[in-house]
């Protein structure tokens, strides 16, 4: 039998057998884009089209309202691993004269006196991202936004060169060191709180995540309540947010306390 | 007549091998997440370990077991040598190329995406090129399967293809179809974001892309298993094919609608339509029907076998099969694991119930009992059951074997039934650690304990499984005779053309893609605004 014979309606298995995946076709698209969703009565539908293009998954923009806009602007950071890959001495150069505007807070030397973040030996892509998101407006600051508005891309990424190339110094206020408190190593699962240790090393380090010790306890609880209270959004996917919102008081003070407490020499992306 | 033998055995010592590897990976993975050992405190060994483990079960393992049973299948069922032998050498030394490539930036931390990609995840180039590779040279294997049938049938005109090389070839074709969707999603999707044309990808397309692939794959891994169950079998224990035809049918119905149906991976997934997930679920529903076929062939098969050694009444013939024999141990084991899966599996299939199970580790206990235990069961008969043919000498120690087998079926079903338990109670899967002392989930500690424990007790039995498959390379030599399939109740003599050709059953397989994916893939790769930032694994 040539395939010309197979593929003929007088051959019984053709028949049969693409009748019956044809019906079973049919029949479950009529049940799935016809009948299930007028089962549903909270769904409203303007004629069978549209109940047709719904179950079809086509987004659909209804006529009585616009998309919903961001209030804020979202942070666009992308980082790849070209991104800041192989910095220049140049580069490091031309950071350290660029630098030397950010002195008055965050320190000669890159450790602030001033409850402003330690930025020496910070990663370079959590500067480069804070950076291009205080530019773009994504996260907004009175004293950080006009230093950051006017910098180009390679200002920026010579700055994250250049704090990153610095080494990690002791915290102006070093205390006794804390104990882990359980947020940072387990975080609150019931909660869906990930421990901070999983981004922020210790556990884990992820891309544009700061290492946190050392770090002043006030600007690292202004910022957690700032996540909360959704002041600041420029977290891309609202982890921070999300996080900061299922901690409690306790929880934020502790994990605030404690990294505020390690010499910054001890960071390493995994214990 | 079993020529090439170097090549089936290399493709049987490469699957097993990285089987062992991964199969310790696996247990190491039970043991330190469970509260038998303190947290090892990096999530990303625990994921490391958990992509080399995925990728070497999901692709090499299984793949290599079709291939090489493959080969065994032509020469033996066909009585007529391997044609294309270099080719198929080269498609081995292709996977061998692949799964180093792929396994070195997985060991060293840069691609540790689990085997399913999750992008926007992204990895490491060489990780995704060495799947790629890997696919490739299973695809070689799969041209050969067709031209070999093509010899076969120019010097047989008419003849019906033996039951075991039809549904190999079936097998094939389904793993051609079904390779392409993950193929799409690294070549066009994953590929140029990992090379870094692009930095943004479109993760919503790439999972149905990877849907599928994702379910037909395990019938693809499900073919050998099956192909064992209905020409092995009845054979290795003394009885006869209970229906030839039933068999073909049974395969056809798998290369139909395995395939249409793994939507239902993304049930919770905004991005497919209510309406096709509806489909894709009846569609799952429907598959249930060539197992439940085989179930009953099968059964029907043994019972004759039961009957022809004497055993009278309803239930008489069960007690005088030959459970000494190894063959029929594992498929008794891979019956009750197979059911016990199945159930779970309507489950899943159901758009409602999914949603209690969904992301939780009953879907982890549900994929291991299907593929760790009816199929992986099955895989292990296979080969003591081709190791005398292979290797010229007979299998060491049937008591070992036995003992190998139910290890298995014991540790299988203690490692997942306290999975589904947790699943049920809420445990996500995919976690590194939890903390037992947290009371909302220390009563759990015990039930994740016990499935640690199950994990031990497979890892022992794989590990006496290689012992066993090693040591059978130093008995005396001592003639096996012809390798053969088992004989049908009524041997074929005639099949109707449409059961013994593919050109039906593959053009209904694609349309089925085409009208069930069609759609949904369409309207995602049309729109310009659904695609995200890539994040990539050890970017800093």
């Amino acid at each position: 039998m040539s395939a010309r014979e197979i593929f003929s309606s007088r051959n019984p298995y053709f028949a049969i057998s693409v009748g019956v995946v044809a019906g079973i076709f049919v029949l479950t698209a009529v049940g799935g884009f016809i009948i299930l969703p007028y089962a549903q009565p909270e769904l409203k539908f303007a004629g069978i089209w549209d109940v047709i293009c719904s179950a079809a998954g086509l987004p659909q923009r209804s006529a009585s309202s616009d998309a919903v806009q961001p209030v804020r602007r979202l942070s666009e950071v992308v980082l790849t691993p070209t991104t800041l890959a192989h910095p220049t001495q140049e580069s490091i150069g031309r950071g350290a004269t660029l630098a030397q505007r950010c002195a008055i807070c965050h320190g000669p030397t890159g450790v602030s006196r001033a409850d402003s973040p330690n930025l020496a030996g910070q990663y370079g892509s959590v500067i480069y991202k804070e950076l291009v998101d205080f530019r773009s407006g994504a996260r907004t600051n009175a004293v950080m936004a006009p230093f950051a508005v006017n910098l180009t891309d390679r200002e920026i990424a010579d700055l994250a060169a250049y704090y990153a190339f610095l080494p990690r110094l002791p915290a102006y206020h070093p205390q006794q060191q804390l104990r882990k408190p359980r947020v940072v190593i387990y975080g609150a699962p019931i909660r869906g709180v990930a421990p901070c240790g999983s981004c922020h090393g210790s556990l884990d380090n992820k891309a544009g995540s700061p290492w946190l010790e050392g770090q002043s306890e006030t600007y690292l609880k202004f910022q957690l309540h700032a996540f909360a209270s959704g002041q600041r959004t420029n977290d891309i996917s609202q982890q921070m947010r999300n996080i900061a919102r299922a901690m409690t008081p306790q929880e934020i003070d502790e994990a605030a306390a404690y990294y505020a407490s390690q010499p910054s020499e001890i960071v390493k992306a995994t214990d | 007549m079993l020529v090439n033998r170097k090549l089936i055995l290399a493709h049987f010592w490469l699957a097993f091998g990285g089987f062992g590897l991964a199969l310790l990976l696996g247990a190491w993975q039970m043991f330190v997440r469970s509260p038998l050992y303190a947290w090892i405190s990096n999530p990303e060994w625990y994921y490391r370990s958990l992509t080399a483990h995925g990728t070497v079960m999901g692709y090499v393992f299984p793949t290599l077991v079709a291939m090489g049973f493959g080969y065994a299948i032509t020469e033996s069922a066909l009585q007529q040598r391997l044609v294309g032998v270099r080719w198929a050498w080269a498609g081995f030394w292709l996977i061998v190329l692949g799964a180093v490539m792929a396994m070195v930036p997985v060991a060293l931390g840069r691609a540790s995406v689990l085997y399913t990609f999750y992008p926007p995840l992204i990895g490491n180039a060489f990780y995704y090129v060495g799947v790629v590779l890997v696919v490739v040279g299973s695809w070689i294997w799969v041209a050969l399967m067709s031209i070999n049938l093509r010899v076969w049938r120019r010097e047989h005109p008419g003849e019906p293809v033996p039951l075991a090389m039809f549904a190999n070839v079936a097998g094939s074709y389904l793993w051609a179809w079904t390779a392409v969707g993950a193929a799409l999603e690294l070549l066009l999707q994953i590929i140029p974001v990992a090379l870094g044309w692009k930095t943004t990808i479109d993760a919503g397309l790439a999972r149905v892309f990877f849907s599928w692939t994702l379910h037909a794959i395990v019938y693809f891994w499900l073919m050998p298993t099956y192909i064992a169950y209905y020409t092995i079998v009845p054979r290795a224990i003394g009885g006869r094919l209970y229906s030839d035809s039933m068999g073909r049918i049974a395969f056809i119905l798998f290369l139909i609608v395995a395939m249409p149906i793994g939507i239902h991976h993304t049930f919770a997934d905004p991005q497919v339509g209510a309406g096709f997930k509806f489909i894709h679920s009846a569609f799952t529903a429907l598959v249930a029907l060539p197992t439940l076929l085989t179930v009953f062939t099968i059964c029907a098969s043994v019972e004759i076998a039961g009957r022809l050694r004497g055993g009278r009444g309803l239930f008489g013939w069960i007690a005088v099969l030959p459970w000494k024999n190894p063959i029929m141990l594992a498929v008794a084991f891979s019956f009750v694991l197979l059911g016990f899966g199945g159930a779970g599996g309507l489950i899943n299939m159901s758009y409602q119930l999914d949603t209690t199970v969904h992301n939780t580790q009953w879907i982890t206990g549900h994929f291991h009992l299907i593929f760790g235990g009816a199929i992986v069961i099955m895989y292990f008969a296979i080969a003591y059951d081709l190791w005398p043919h292979l290797t010229g000498r007979a299998l060491p120690d049937l008591r070992l074997a036995r003992a190998q087998l139910w290890l298995w079926f014991v540790g299988m079903i203690v490692t997942t039934f306290p999975w589904h338990w947790v699943g049920i109670l809420g445990m996500p899967r995919r976690m590194a650690y939890y903390d037992y002392a947290d009371p909302a989930i220390s009563p759990q500690a015990f039930s994740v304990t016990l499935s640690a424990i199950g994990a031990i007790i497979l890892l022992i039995s794989g590990l006496l499984f290689l012992f066993i498959l090693a040591t059978a390379h130093r008995q005396t030599a001592t003639e096996a005779g012809a390798y053969r399939f088992s004989v049908a109740v009524h041997p074929p003599t005639t099949v109707p053309i449409a059961l013994n050709t593919f050109a039906l059953w593959v053009a209904l397989m694609i349309g089925l893609t085409v009208t069930n994916y069609g759609y949904p893939i369409a309207v995602l790769a049309s729109r310009p605004d659904t695609s995200v930032p890539a994040v990539y694994v050890g970017a800093q």
